[in-house]
């Protein structure tokens, strides 16, 4: 690498209820994620014009979230005319993905300071309307085996043997974890506000969290995917896993990610646009992987992504001080733990999309920077962040303090 | 003044209206050569008409147009798909000629179209039936491993939407007038033939303008909107795993037909057709349409047609019927015949016995009152047509006595002895056994030339299937009884020779035997069973022995063993073997005994665990493929050596046999015909399956040892027709 590539900050809006009843859903996307963007140039007083690249994470692209949102961002958020955007699609890996490409493009030398997140307005552009051949398409889904994630979901969870009790036992941590680090402030550094335009708070903190969440009330959640998969597609899945009997359907609204809107940004740059942009570097991106397995279960590849990153950077699952596994369902967060090794005291310790929601292209960014402050709360070194993404993907990033 | 252009008749009245009748060399008319080089004539002459006020296409046949070329389409084989698909090109070619003809064309459907007969009419601008029951009009490609080739998935959606024609062109559904006049299809429905050209020739008249068809006109939209609509969407979303769910992926038609229904919401009406020509040359080719075509059509219609009935005997029809034995099978017969307005004795031991296996009746046709499907006055009439009855003397005249008594060969013996003096004269004796040879039970009869076995399956009312078996001394006049009564009661006979579990049951009990066989391996019994749906077959072995029950086999498997008989065909002993244990060592006797290989509850089937514990083995594993090959193969092989002895006295019974009878996977086109079309390192037919049967027979013992009837076809390079 003739650069390195680091990390002089990550912001995060908070995350607001992905329903017309959600706090934000008065607030245009790009609104959203200009407010991002203004705060970042406020707290560094940073020369906009020495931003090279603005990239953002969005799933669902079209309408008010089309044509390349990260420029509209850019461009409302009164930065300097010189500072391009562009808008990119990994599915969830989306944010972290932003972020990974910006590092590659400080780390090759192309590129000097680039801002790197993802805007995601759930309540206003419903995930899923931008539809896709994947999906929709008849002839690619019958050639793929396409199933719905939460199928997938369910079948890692049958696989695995986990209980209906298990899932809901891992969201209820999310919920106290992410309840607990709320109280005590853990998120304040980088939560950013989302006034109006008169300067009022319109939501300040993520509204998504239930910290009074039990295991009856979990219990008592109905199945989201029992439906789809009786529509045919337990039996899409059964043909890749024939030594199963059936699938059980045990993730429900309340044991997989909630729908929020939200936005990320984090500003990458090399050491000599810090210096020249007297940025403080908190931490360099090590290694950035993504790879793909099984696009039918679909959810299982963040393990070897994780593998992956770590052998790109000559590290071991025991360099690792604090891990992030996107909790876009229960049992992938279960899953993960179990592909690396590893247990839940250093993995999510402050909950995770369970609780706290996933706006899917914001997540990845967001997800960094939850890892990057509790690395310095805990004055730990390691962390790695890694994500489930659509067609059987995965994504991760390691990072290390400086 | 009339031309004859290659057997369409072509006549133009003082009108300017052309009527074009159609009648082509054969029966039917159909989309093959000749009529190509008629259809292409036919457009010419009337592109060339300076004054043409209409046009109607008419029949000279009893149906209208029967469709496309099977024969011909048999024929094609991988390569042959772009000839195929310029083929169909050349004809859409010449139905867009007609459909810009400035003057309106009208088909008058005088008889059933179907497929390229009815895409022939949805290529005109009015069509007109006459109200016949014997009509049925419908895109039923689908049921031949096909697709509507030519327009019928792009005109079917641009005229219905595709939420109406996708479900048609799926399942292939066949209606009659007025169903096709509600769906769409066709724009009226008129009394008779003499009504028809006169309606159409009024209807012509008053719509000179009504030339262009309604994807041509300018502002043209597919009914429930394109594939940007949200509700289109969903459509295409939802269709995939719902016709998995009824496919397992094993038929390429129907996915095929999905495809370009997304295509024809996607893109303008003249690329869609070019798309839907490419689909259907790509399945002309396909193993899975020479199978459907074969077994699914042509064989299914020579038996129903009595390829398998003597032919020198006069039809019969049986007017009385004694059935002995008041249980399952002898409840859903007596309904079947009561159905058809065949009267009926139903005789048990005991009154109640035989009123509670009437009430069946009571039951059925409770059921389709509530669905709408009878009325309470139905309910009566048939009803009425059953006597119960605990009294042998009821039966008299009957022409014909049907026992479905307990499996126990002295109890056959004696009621059959019994009732054979109250048969009518000339009258035909019957049993339903399924398990007892029928030379043997003949040797209660006075008359065996006159007694025959009636194999029905469960439950009676639903299974297409009959398998008569005829016994050592049956004469030709009982075979014809029974094929005759078979066809009364509306379902599909097939005659083969009396031996051991007669073919069905013979083959089936080796699909049962071969998943018993793998979990004495100590192979995952979920995954057996699983692999089993897999292949297509309808249920998996071990569920099906569960239905059966495991307590039955080990009772039939003791009852072939005393009579000095158990494995002299198909190899069971696995099977015994297995059902053996589970009822005397675990108590496991079936499902409806509290539990087999499966635990039943409310909330679903689950492995019984004991089949973990006692008879999985840590380490036993086989590749899927060879548990589904041996699954399917061993069916395929017994169905040969049916043949190879003459229990099967056609490849036709042996496939009809096994597609209704067995469930045999639809794909195969029945477990003979699946030979001709099998595929294995890159040969076809006999000698794959040969080369592959010398593998598992290797692997996995002699019962994978190819008969001599596949040794030979293969050397022969002959196929099973």
């Amino acid at each position: 690498m003739s650069h390195h590539a680091f990390i002089y900050d990550a912001i995060r809006t908070p995350r607001g209820k992905g329903k017309k009843d959600g706090s934000l859903h008065e607030v245009k996307p790009t609104v959203l994620g200009a407010g991002l963007l203004k705060a970042l140039q406020q707290r560094h007083d940073l020369n906009t014009a020495n931003v090279d690249d603005v990239v953002m994470g969005c799933v669902t692209p079209i309408g008010e979230q089309g044509s390349d949102i990260a420029k509209s961002i850019v461009m409302y958020a009164d930065w300097d005319e010189s500072v391009p955007g562009v808008q990119l699609d990994r599915f969830c890996a989306s944010g972290l993905e932003a972020v990974n490409i910006a590092a590659q493009k400080v780390a090759s030398g192309w590129e000097d300071l680039v801002v790197a997140g993802g805007v995601e307005m759930m309540s206003r552009v419903p995930m899923g309307m931008n539809g896709g051949a994947w999906s929709n398409d008849p002839e690619i889904s019958v050639h793929t085996g396409f199933a719905p994630q939460g199928i997938g979901a369910d079948t890692i969870a049958t696989l695995e043997g986990w209980t209906r009790e298990d899932i809901d036992r891992f969201a209820l941590q999310s919920q106290q974890r992410a309840a607990a680090a709320q109280a005590a402030g853990h998120f304040d550094r980088s939560v950013i506000p989302v006034i109006d335009r008169n300067g009022s708070v319109i939501l300040g903190h993520d509204e998504f969290i239930k910290p009074n969440t039990t295991m009856e009330a979990l219990g008592g959640l109905k199945p989201s995917f029992a439906k789809l998969g009786a529509m045919g597609f337990d039996d899409i899945v059964m043909k890749k896993y024939p030594h199963l009997a059936a699938i059980n359907h045990v993730h429900t609204p309340g044991n997989s990610s909630g729908i929020v809107d939200g936005a990320s940004a984090v500003l990458i740059g090399s050491e000599a646009a810090g210096k020249a942009n007297n940025l403080t570097p908190r931490a360099r991106i090590l290694a950035t992987a993504v790879t793909a397995n099984d696009p039918t279960i679909m959810l299982t590849a963040p393990g070897p992504a994780a593998y992956k990153a770590l052998a790109k950077a000559g590290l071991t699952v025991d360099d690792i001080d604090l891990w992030e596994i996107n909790e876009a369902f229960a049992s992938v967060a279960l899953r993960f733990m179990k592909d690396m090794g590893i247990n839940d005291a250093i993995t999510n310790v402050n909950g995770g999309a369970i609780a706290m929601g996933h706006p899917l292209g914001a997540t990845g960014g967001m997800v960094l920077g939850i890892l990057l402050d509790e690395l310095e709360r805990r004055q730990l070194k390691r962390g790695l962040v890694a994500l489930c993404v659509g067609g059987g993907q995965g994504i991760a990033t390691i990072i290390e303090r400086v | 003044m009339s031309n004859n252009l290659h057997g369409f008749h072509y006549q133009k009245d003082a009108d300017d209206i052309v009527t074009v009748t159609m009648d082509l060399d054969g029966p039917v008319n159909a989309m093959n050569e000749q009529f190509r080089l008629a259809f292409r004539a036919t457009i010419d002459k009337l592109c060339a008409e300076t004054k043409l006020h209409g046009v109607i296409f008419a029949s000279a046949k009893s149906t209208f147009f029967a469709g496309g070329d099977l024969k011909e389409m048999l024929q094609c084989q991988p390569g042959g798909e772009q000839s195929f698909f310029e083929l169909v090109e050349g004809i859409k070619a010449d139905m867009r000629r007609l459909e810009h003809l400035q003057a309106p064309v009208v088909a008058a459907i005088n008889g059933s179209a179907l497929g390229g007969g009815l895409e022939l009419c949805l290529a005109c601008n009015y069509r007109i039936a006459s109200d016949k029951s014997s009509t049925l009009i419908g895109l039923p490609e689908v049921t031949l491993g096909l697709l509507p080739g030519g327009g019928g998935v792009v005109r079917s959606i641009h005229l219905l939407g595709l939420q109406t024609a996708l479900p048609l062109l799926i399942e292939g559904k066949r209606m009659r007038p007025a169903q096709a006049l509600e769906t769409g299809f066709i724009d009226a429905v008129v009394d008779n033939d003499e009504a028809l050209l006169r309606s159409a020739k009024t209807w012509i008249k008053a719509n000179p303008e009504g030339w262009q068809q309604p994807w041509d006109r300018p502002k043209h939209r597919i009914p429930g909107g394109d594939v940007w609509h949200p509700g289109v969407q969903q459509i295409l979303a939802g269709a995939p795993p719902m016709l998995f769910q009824k496919t397992r992926g094993l038929l390429p038609a129907p996915e095929r037909i999905l495809s370009v229904a997304a295509d024809v919401v996607t893109v303008d009406f003249d690329t869609a057709q070019r798309i839907e020509s490419r689909g259907f040359a790509s399945l002309v080719s396909t193993k899975e349409a020479k199978n459907l075509i074969t077994g699914g059509f042509f064989q299914m219609n020579k038996i129903n047609s009595g390829a398998s009935r003597p032919k020198d005997v006069p039809r019969r029809k049986v007017t009385k019927l004694g059935i002995l034995g008041a249980g399952m099978m002898g409840q859903g017969i007596a309904y079947s015949a009561a159905k058809v307005g065949i009267q009926v004795v139903l005789k048990d031991v005991e009154l109640a016995a035989a009123e509670k296996g009437k009430a069946y009746s009571a039951m059925l046709m409770d059921k389709q009152i509530a669905r709408g499907r009878a009325s309470e006055s139905d309910k009566e009439a048939l009803l009425a047509q059953i006597h119960a009855t605990a009294d042998m003397a009821d039966l008299q005249g009957c022409d014909m006595i049907i026992e479905a008594v307990f499996e126990d060969l002295d109890l056959k013996h004696r009621i059959l002895a019994e009732a054979e003096g109250y048969l009518a004269e000339g009258g035909t004796l019957a049993s339903n056994t399924s398990t007892l040879p029928i030379s043997l039970l003949a040797k209660a009869s006075q008359h065996p030339e006159r007694f025959i076995g009636i194999h029905f399956f469960s439950p009676v009312d639903k299974m297409p299937l009959i398998e008569i078996i005829r016994g050592e001394a049956t004469q030709n006049e009982a075979l014809a009884a029974a094929f005759d009564f078979t066809q009364q009661i509306r379902k599909t006979p097939v005659v083969v020779n009396d031996s051991l579990g007669f073919f069905t049951s013979r083959v089936f009990s080796t699909y049962l035997d071969e998943g018993a066989r793998m979990v004495m391996e100590g192979l995952d019994a979920q995954l057996i069973d699983n692999l089993g749906r897999h292949i297509g077959m309808p249920v998996g072995p071990l569920t099906v022995q569960d239905e059966v029950s495991q307590q039955l086999a080990v009772r039939v498997a003791d009852t072939h063993k005393a009579m000095g008989v158990f494995g002299s065909k198909a190899d069971t002993s696995a099977n015994a073997d297995l059902c053996g244990r589970l009822v005397n060592e675990f108590g496991r006797r079936g499902r409806h005994h509290g539990g087999g290989f499966f635990d039943y509850t409310p909330q679903g089937k689950t492995l019984w665990p004991g089949m973990i514990e006692h008879f999985a083995q840590a380490g036993a594993e086989l590749d899927q493929q060879d548990i589904k090959d041996r699954l399917l193969l061993r069916q395929v092989l017994e169905s040969l050596r049916c043949l190879e002895e003459g229990v099967l006295s056609s490849v036709a019974d042996g496939n009809v046999g096994s597609l209704l009878g067995i469930g045999a996977p639809t794909w195969t086109g029945g477990f003979i015909q699946m030979v001709n079309t099998y595929s294995y390192q890159g040969n076809t037919g006999a000698a794959a399956l040969l080369m592959r049967c010398d593998e598992l027979a290797a692997q996995f013992g002699e019962r994978f040892n190819a008969p001599e009837i596949l040794r030979k076809a293969a050397a022969n390079g002959d196929s099973f027709q």
